[in-house]
């Protein structure tokens, strides 16, 4: 192994049967592995106890509505874009209890949840997803207020990126500049290259944690050609994005056409679920919800995630601010491409595609954005 | 604008916690309207002072039932008893008006922006409110009231549906007993006995005497009273800038994270409930935002 210490955006090679060893690295310094495998025949992200877990030679089929797992040709680990899962899970999971009380006499003694925060490494994040992550920091992290439970296993997290060298079938980051190529955010990032018989990656340095992990896998530099070879993949994918979503003065387009007959039309389509919600990486929204055990003498509070479909999200004394499909609707695509820009100075879309594939009507969030830009046009 | 620099708003005591509530003790129960009861709690355990600005909110839990947000209705100058007045509405508001003297209910806040009074300082001040509307504006009119002689005129503009629907009716009528400034009430109907003005709120604006280049007006109600106390006011040249309206959403976690009080790109709980009319005109207007 060579003794020179690694740095902040050193490039190396390590070959594919090294990838073992990167997952043991990871696992040795404590952390838990996360990332995508198949369970019941779906693509998820879940807990991984070696290279076996990954779905390799699998990949995916997305179309708006559409998701299919087929086998490829090739034994690649990562050959496919994603699932419906998305990092959110992990560090802002679906169910989080806040605390817990006691009742005492007339009154109640309080119990934070002290529970301990689990060491996630996270093992092929697409760089959308980086941006994801990135910006629910934004929304939890760097607001007023923080959200300590977030900020407990965001800290202890550390970040496999994987470049994408194949564009999922509604992948639009190149459009959103979130991808395909990773650029911060990871602690390595890793570029799949399978040329003939040769297998390897291609590991990009990103933190001082990661240029440590890596020490201890064998690694090699990357020549000149490797680093072109993993440009021109990455480049490639890029160029066959099928889907864009032109974000040029997108926050004003918006706030122009907050009475669109477009809103009245895709309500008629859009049958409320939420789904687009619960894929979504950077939707953030939960609900609080107070609970107590049979005997009363016991409260625990927690949250969950929520969805601005439902007709509770709005809910006031009286009844709810936001009754029509319409308005619903409104409300979750103009926060994405809008709102979010004056509340946290960033788009809420990463560009990943989830809410198009796994809308059970095939409901196109680039496709609505761009009737209404085109409606401008002729008018 | 407002004459004078913002004064920095208040936070929970310890904000590197704000999700954990803290148990305060209910000393009084007051029933203002069938409906509506006041509050006025201390800590259930030790008597840190509690620091808040007229127009915050707390998030006041029930034990075991859920959480409520309820704007501040007592003297900001008077830090060791909280009070809060309450329409038992729903679940929670309605648990909390079981709840007698010594019994314990959870406290979070206090929560989001505030009536600009002591920025306002040097202006004549116009209240306008509708019902539950005096709550949150009633710690204003006392910080106005202990600094009477830095303001001009103060107008206090009350309406209410009926006169059985007033509330704090006894200290209205003490207010309207001082000669430091008006208190106008109107009530949406009424029997024979009520002797005052009968009819919506926005027929007593034109009464009120303000110079409207150097007033600032504070107004709380429901949406449509709101809506048209504000035309009111703009016809009578008050600055958009110096209207401010106090609005409400949804509220489950009070901190800005849990995304329910959205109004177009404003968190109303932490970047209201309270804004200056110009800040939202523009999502006053629409429906369903």
């Amino acid at each position: 192994m060579p003794q020179v210490a690694l740095a902040l955006g050193d490039k190396l090679v390590i070959t594919a049967p090294h990838l073992e060893d990167l997952l043991q690295a990871l696992q040795q310094r404590g952390f838990t592995l996360i990332g995508p495998t198949l369970h019941q025949g779906d693509l998820v992200y879940d807990e991984l106890a070696s290279v076996a877990d990954l779905p390799r030679g699998w990949t995916d089929e997305q179309e708006a509505g559409v998701f299919r797992l087929k086998p490829r040709e090739d034994q690649v680990f990562f050959g496919f874009a994603m699932g419906q899962h998305s990092w959110k899970a992990f560090l802002l999971p679906p169910r989080t209890k806040l605390w817990q009380a006691e009742r005492q006499g007339h009154g109640f003694e309080i119990v934070p949840n002290q529970a301990e925060t689990p060491k996630f490494a996270f093992i092929g994040v697409r760089p959308c997803d980086l941006h994801a992550i990135a910006v629910q920091d934004r929304v939890l992290l760097e607001g007023l207020y923080v959200d300590p439970f977030y900020q407990a296993r965001r800290r202890s997290a550390f970040i496999v990126a994987v470049n994408c060298t194949r564009a999922g079938g509604t992948c639009f980051c190149a459009s959103m500049g979130t991808g395909p190529q990773a650029t911060s955010g990871f602690d390595l990032a890793l570029t799949e290259i399978l040329h003939g018989p040769e297998h390897y990656f291609l590991v990009e340095v990103g933190s001082n944690q990661g240029a440590e992990v890596l020490q201890e896998v064998p690694h090699k530099p990357a020549t000149a050609a490797v680093q072109l070879q993993a440009e021109n993949m990455v480049q490639e994918t890029a160029a066959h994005m099928g889907r864009r979503l032109d974000t040029v003065g997108i926050k004003e387009l918006l706030y122009r056409h907050y009475d669109h007959p477009r809103w009245e039309e895709v309500a008629s389509r859009c049958l409320t679920c939420g789904n687009c919600t619960l894929v979504c990486p950077t939707c953030f929204c939960h609900a609080i919800e107070d609970v107590t055990d049979l005997s009363g003498q016991q409260a625990e509070r927690w949250r969950r995630w929520d969805v601005c479909f439902n007709v509770d999200h709005s809910y006031i004394h009286g009844g709810s601010i936001r009754p029509s499909a319409k308005a619903r609707y409104r409300q979750w695509l103009t926060h994405k491409l809008a709102t979010w820009i004056d509340q946290f100075g960033c788009l809420g879309c990463v560009g990943c595609g989830r809410c198009i594939t796994w809308c059970p009507v095939g409901i196109d969030i680039t496709a609505e954005v761009r009737a209404i830009r085109e409606s401008e046009k002729k008018e | 604008m407002v004459p004078n620099a913002p004064v920095p708003r208040p936070h929970p005591a310890n904000p590197a916690v704000p999700m954990l509530t803290q148990p305060f003790q209910i000393r009084r129960v007051r029933q203002e309207t069938p409906d509506t009861f006041t509050l006025a709690l201390q800590p259930a355990w030790g008597a840190a002072p509690f620091c808040f600005l007229p127009g915050q909110f707390n998030m006041l839990y029930a034990f075991g039932v859920g959480e409520v947000p309820i704007s501040i209705s007592g003297d900001p100058a008077n830090t060791q008893t909280l009070v809060h007045t309450i329409r038992a509405v729903g679940t929670v508001t309605r648990a909390i008006q079981k709840l007698k003297p010594g019994q314990v209910l959870g406290v979070r806040g206090p929560f989001g922006s505030h009536w600009p009074v002591a920025e306002a300082a040097g202006h004549d001040m116009v209240i306008v409110v509708g019902g539950l509307g005096l709550a949150p504006l009633r710690p204003a009119i006392y910080q106005i009231l202990a600094h009477r002689a830095e303001y001009g005129n103060f107008e206090l503009i009350v309406g209410a549906r009926t006169p059985g629907d007033l509330l704090y009716y006894k200290e209205l009528e003490q207010w309207r007993g001082r000669f430091d400034f008006r208190v106008h009430v109107a009530v949406d109907s009424a029997g024979p006995e009520w002797r005052n003005n009968v009819g919506v709120v926005t027929t007593l604006i034109p009464r009120a005497r303000f110079d409207p280049w150097h007033t600032t007006a504070l107004v709380c109600g429901p949406g449509v009273m709101m809506r048209f106390t504000v035309q009111e006011l703009l016809q009578r040249g008050i600055k958009p800038e110096n209207i401010y309206v106090s609005m409400e959403r949804n509220m489950q976690c009070g901190i800005g994270l849990c995304g329910h009080c959205q109004l177009g790109p404003y968190f109303i709980c932490k970047d209201g409930p309270v804004f200056a009319f110009d800040q939202i005109e523009k999502w006053f207007a629409l429906r369903e935002i």
